[in-house]
């Protein structure tokens, strides 16, 4: 499986034309045009939900397109499934990924492959794989379960595996969303390098700075339609691109008023929780958090922040430590204890945990508040005031829905993280848990996330906010924590907040000397 | 409407028409769609039931109808349906209470058995002196079964709750066990002259029926619908309460749709598996004190012909709604009644299973919409 | 109470088991779960013997025993797997249906006389081993051979095979498989499909070699449930599969045993002395069969291992989700 050699030929190694893509409710390509020249790195730049996915996963093989005309490597036709597309050396990968956990990276790799034959030596493919690995600059252990790496290494995989069945085209889905930023820096690097051996790389991201970065020409989407196609990067700016991402020039004006915090609401201690495998999750946490402030917990996946969300709201035993809000004790209690204790959580699984799919709009409002005057009666709930409930705040949080009736799934993920805030915050809360709250949400969502954020912040809420986005957390916190393996790493006032020395903790640098490189990871997200 | 590309099939080669036929996944269920769905599954269950029947050697029309008219034909024949679907009613809202949180319960037919046994004992042991009247003896022994029933039905709810044992397997294995505890009492102390059954109940033990009330309504004679029928009724009532308008039944709603988020609302989800299990084998317990208080007036091995299975299609017909229940449990007591005399015997518990098979199928329906596109584009 | 001849007879009997056990541990680790395995043994166990019956050829009633058994698994493989049913419901239809039909197909066997059954030998050698030949290798059916067989094979093809880690990945990541090519409904279907092949032949097994005859429902008793109870117990493993078939079986023997002597260790026997008493004999496998449960749940927690992750989830190619 070695590439094959550069030969002079049509210039394009991907050309699609009038590309229209349609799913119930929506157009999500609008006759779209993309192009991807031999050797070049192009970034697909847009919002959430522009499209940029779409079209490539049509191109991938996993969408059929309703219309248009898509050539590889000037062959006509699309590819019926992904499959066909990595025989024909175009190799995708996901934002999530599409690993097996429980079986390990060299059997990931041989999955779906004709070779071996039948007896399976797994053994015999691992020299094999490491050198691959070396060659790229990818280093894993091959032997390891996918369940034991860190998410980066999950992703090392990931393209190795596209690498190993000869893929000449990758293309990358939001690919920095999990790596800190030198990380990213490493995969930039293994990606110029591919590049320079005759390989074409697609960056689909939305953003500017890392395409700025990285990409040979970039083409914009918004709202399933090109805004500009296949511009070299070298002749815009950021702003420029940001105005063709969104249609204005800035993106989001972030207000904050001054920081005036009051009494310490939140008070962990020396906590100590293990993670769903056993391994250590959480190691000696300490931290304050204060009515009025927002701390901003800063950290790649995998570090242990989903521990750290279930501590907090009764969802997950802590071996050791204390937790208190308002000096109470709240850790080892159950969710129930958390929710009298008026600590909200706004889940980082907005669908799975945060709403109950197939139950109606007001049913899923009420989660926090059945228990309770107006809605529950003695001996029964009043649908009456359910629905006044509801309605109410349907009314003030703008949740985009037919009726409070309708079904939660069928509201889109901003609709449904509205309808989640408008819940936690309806209970009043006095400390608020938010985890990843504008993940995969168009930028008017977020910025309504965030303003409602800033405005439980002046109500006099103390809230931790928990997210992978770091330009989020610097733009929004008070005070910025690091958590990296379990721990917490450092912490910074947000006037000192630097995001090269941030980034440097997130992945470990800078912590004691003697740490051990390569110990087992702690969880995987 | 807009389209997205098929559900590929393996194999699938659509290309000798000139229409493509899509399958595009549904974004609303509108409101009439179950109830539709559910009818037309019957209908192609009876359909097919039919082609088996003759493939038997049967003569299908015939005998639906002669079905029909043995289980609705004349106010006695009626009555007798509603007989049989008495203890239908109850387990049906057992299973439907249990299934609602997806607690898969097939030890209905378990829990039956053992509340038959504990209203038995309130009059066999006997717990109250012989001669005690009906106002006393009927609702003890209504307490007896539904306790008995109902700590038979926790026993596979604390279980999953506190160790996560499946459900399934531990229901099933505790039906053989309640059986063969009911044959150890029938065929040992209980055993009247040897015989496996029990002495009869006293009079006082027996639930009033409409033809006891023969010498004030003549038209009542003869019908032996019994008081246990009030007792479904009102269950039925009672569960839908429960299920809509309290508290608790909006934690088993929850819990049913999603576990996770009834964890993160703080439900202890542990303590409604058992609350709903309890429940749901006290409601079974009672329909075995119904028959054996309104039927069969003594303890027998042979007192379900499978209650307990039937109500599991019966919950699931009725889309497990309470009053659903009441419809389908009546339409399935037609279908035990008449079908004891249907050649050969497996027949009936064959039209069970294409019934319920062709309600799961056509769940499809409510997923998927059929769409015809004209190709060549 | 002889130990020897009951573990012999464990092994025997507990071969039906076994067959039933393996299959759906194939079924089960591709991520579909088939409850419906004492219908398809039921529908196995009366062709079986009425084949023999009607044609005299044992080996034929066992093919095509087989056979049928894999057939009413077709249906239930297209109802959860092309239908997205759910798979318990599914499951217990099936149950229904084949119970249904089994009635109705061994409708006039039970009169029928005595037939030939499939041979049983010793093996020449082994069976004079100590401790294990005269239990495993001596005068035991020829099908009880082929379930010594099977649980190597399956244990080597799940393992230790590229399809065997296709077999895996459908059942624990059908998403990963997927976009990498492997065809996860048509593996799906061949596996539950293979489920309800052994399943066909642990009927033929019961009705052609291990108790011979027609008893209507009381075939099987429940043995298709303790299946599914004993791929649990095996964690999902063919070998430990064997081991709980072959002593679950052995402790059946042993409780029928039991009734029969006058005196149990020098005391007067309970069960001789009152046969009521021996319905709570009769309770033994079921409530033994909860205690496995009980106490392998145990395991499962301790250890974090457990069921094939996408067990009982319907496989939607390309969900768009949030």
């Amino acid at each position: 499986m070695t590439p094959e050699p550069v030969v002079p030929g049509p210039p394009l190694a991907v050309e699609m034309r009038g590309i229209v893509k349609r799913f119930p409710g929506v157009v999500a390509n609008d006759g779209v045009d993309f192009d991807l020249r031999i050797g070049e790195v192009h970034a697909l730049l847009g919002e959430n939900g522009a499209g940029k996915s779409t079209l490539m996963n049509v191109l991938d093989g996993l969408y059929r397109a309703d219309a248009g005309e898509i050539l590889v490597f000037g062959k006509s036709g699309g590819f019926r499934s992904p499959r066909d597309a990595i025989a024909a050396g175009l190799g995708m990968v996901h934002q999530h990924f599409a690993l097996v956990p429980t079986q390990t990276v060299t059997e990931n790799i041989l999955l779906g492959l004709p070779r071996p034959r039948f007896r399976l030596d797994a053994g015999r493919y691992d020299d094999e794989i490491s050198e691959l690995a070396h060659r790229h600059g990818l280093a894993v252990d091959p032997r390891a379960r996918i369940w034991q790496l860190s998410v980066g290494e999950q992703q090392r995989v990931e393209i190795l595996k596209m690498l190993y069945r000869g893929a000449r085209i990758l293309i990358l889905d939001e690919p920095t969303a999990v790596l800190a930023p030198h990380e990213a820096a490493d995969l930039f690097r293994t990606l110029r390098s591919m590049v320079a051996g005759g390989a074409s790389v697609v960056f689909i991201s939305h953003k500017l700075a890392e395409v700025a970065q990285i990409a040979d020409r970039v083409t914009v989407m918004r709202r399933g339609k090109v805004t500009a196609a296949g511009i070299t990067t070298a002749e815009t700016t950021t702003a420029g691109l940001a105005r063709l991402m969104v249609g204005r020039e800035v993106l989001e004006i972030i207000e904050r008023t001054p920081f005036a915090p009051g009494p310490v609401v939140l008070s962990m201690r020396d906590v100590e929780a293990e993670s769903d495998r056993g391994l250590p999750a959480l190691r000696a946490i300490s931290l304050d958090v204060r009515s009025g402030e927002i701390l901003g917990v800063a950290g790649v996946a995998g570090n242990g922040q989903s521990e750290l969300a279930q501590v907090l709201t009764g969802l997950r035993h802590c071996s050791a430590g204390s937790i208190t809000v308002n000096d109470v004790e709240v850790g080892n209690r159950t969710p129930r204890d958390t929710i009298v204790q008026h600590v909200a959580h706004v889940p980082e699984d907005r669908t799975g945990v945060g709403t109950a799919p197939n139950l109606s709009v007001a049913d899923n409002l009420i989660m926090k508040s059945y228990r309770e005057a107006p809605v529950a009666r003695r001996w029964s709930i009043d649908t009456g005031a359910v629905r006044r409930f509801a309605n109410r705040l349907r009314e003030t949080y703008a949740i985009a829905a037919p009726s409070v009736d309708t079904e939660a799934r069928l509201l889109s993920g901003g609709n449904l993280q509205r309808l989640i805030l408008a819940r936690e915050i309806a209970s009043a809360p006095r400390l608020l848990v938010a985890v990843q709250p504008t993940r995969g949400l168009d930028v008017g969502a977020i910025a309504t996330v965030h303003r409602l954020l800033l405005d439980q912040r002046q109500a006099g809420s103390a809230t931790i906010l928990i997210s992978e986005d770091l330009d989020e957390i610097l733009a929004l916190a008070d005070r910025v924590a690091v958590i990296y393996e379990g721990r917490l790493v450092g912490l910074y006032d947000a006037d000192e907040a630097e995001i090269g020395e941030i980034g440097l903790r997130m992945t470990g640098g800078g912590t004691q000397p003697g740490a051990e490189p390569g110990a087992p990871r702690t969880s995987v997200a | 409407m807009t389209t997205q590309a098929p559900a590929r099939r393996p194999g699938r080669a659509d290309s000798l028409l000139p229409w493509a036929i899509r399958l595009e996944r549904r974004l609303e269920i509108p409101r009439w769609l179950p109830v539709v769905t559910t009818a037309g599954a019957v209908v192609v269950a009876f359909v097919i039931s039919g082609i088996v029947l003759w493939v038997a050697g049967g003569e299908p029309i015939p005998t639906f109808i002669h079905i029909l008219r043995s289980s609705f034909g004349s106010l006695g024949v009626l009555s007798d349906t509603l007989v049989k679907a008495t203890p239908l009613i109850l387990t049906g809202l057992a299973c439907a209470l249990a299934f609602r949180m997806r607690l898969w319960n097939i030890g209905a037919e378990g829990q039956f058995l053992m509340g038959a046994w504990g209203a038995s004992a309130v009059v066999l042991v006997p717990i109250v002196p012989v001669g005690t009247p009906s106002i006393v003896t009927i609702p003890l022994m209504m307490v007896a079964a539904m306790i008995v029933g109902g700590v038979y039905g926790a026993i596979p709810g604390i279980l999953k709750a506190t160790r996560g044992v499946n459900e399934i397997i531990v229901t099933l294995m505790l039906n053989y066990v309640a059986a063969l505890w009911i044959s150890y009492w029938v065929f040992g102390p209980w055993s009247e002259g040897g015989f496996q059954l029990s002495r009869p109940f006293p009079r006082e033990a027996w639930l009033p029926r409409l033809s006891d009330f023969a010498e004030q309504v003549p038209a009542f004679s003869g019908l032996t619908v019994h008081l246990g029928l009030v007792f479904g009724l009102v269950a039925a009532v009672l569960v839908r309460f429960l299920l809509f308008r309290s508290r608790r039944g909006y934690e088993i709603r929850l819990i049913g749709d999603s576990p996770r988020a009834a964890r993160y609302a703080g439900i202890n989800v542990a303590r409604n598996t058992v609350i709903v299990f309890a429940l749901s084998g006290a409601l079974a317990g009672l329909a075995g004190m119904s028959e054996v208080s309104g039927v069969v007036h003594r303890l027998q091995q042979a007192i379900s012909p499978g209650y307990g299975f039937t109500a599991i299609i019966v919950a699931y017909i009725a889309k497990l709604h309470p009053y659903g229940v009441i419809v389908a449990a009546i339409a399935f007591g037609a279908l035990i009644l008449a079908g004891r005399e249907i050649q050969p015997s497996g027949i009936p518990a064959m039209i069970q299973g294409i019934i319920l098979f062709s309600l799961i199928a056509s769940e499809v329906a409510l997923r998927y919409r059929i769409r015809l596109e004209r190709r060549g584009t | 109470m002889d130990p020897t001849i009951i573990l012999a007879a464990g092994v025997a009997s507990g071969t039906v088991l076994l067959f039933a056990s393996v299959g759906e541990i194939f079924a089960e680790r591709a991520g579909v779960l088939n409850l419906g395995i004492e219908g398809m043994m039921l529908i196995g166990a009366v062709v079986a013997f009425g084949t023999a019956v009607a044609t005299g050829d044992p080996w034929l009633g066992l093919v095509l025993g087989t056979l049928a058994g894999g057939l009413l698994s077709v249906l239930h493989a297209i109802i959860t797997i092309s239908f997205q049913a759910e798979q318990v419901v599914s499951g217990l239809a099936l149950t229904f249906l084949g119970t249904g039909l089994a009635r109705v197909l061994g409708e006039n066997l039970s009169k029928a006389g005595a037939i030939a059954l499939l041979p049983t030998f010793s093996v020449p050698g082994l069976s004079s081993v100590p401790l294990i030949g005269p239990v495993m290798f001596t005068q035991q059916s020829v099908m009880v051979y082929v379930g010594f067989a099977v649980v190597p094979i399956a244990w080597y093809w799940i393992g230790r095979t590229r399809p065997g880690l296709h077999l895996r990945a459908v059942g624990e990541s059908p998403a990963a498989a997927d976009t990498l090519g492997v065809d996860v409904y048509r593996l799906r279907y061949a596996y539950v499909i293979v489920g309800g092949l052994f399943a066909g032949l642990a009927g033929a097994t019961i009705t052609l070699a291990v108790s011979p005859g027609w008893f209507g429902d009381l075939t099987t008793s429940g043995q298709g449930w303790i299946a599914v109870a004993l791929v649990i117990f095996a964690q999902w493993s063919p070998v430990r599969a064997a081991v709980g078939a072959y002593l679950f079986a052995a402790i059946r023997r042993m409780l029928i045993d039991i009734q029969g002597p006058q005196d149990l260790f020098g005391v007067p026997n309970p069960f001789f002395h009152d046969h009521t008493l021996t319905f709570f004999l009769e309770m033994v496998p079921y409530i033994l069969i909860i205690a496995v449960l009980v106490a392998v749940s145990g395991e499962a927690i301790r250890k974090r291992i457990g069921a094939p992750t996408a067990l009982g989830i319907p496989y939607v190619r390309g969900e768009r989700g949030h």
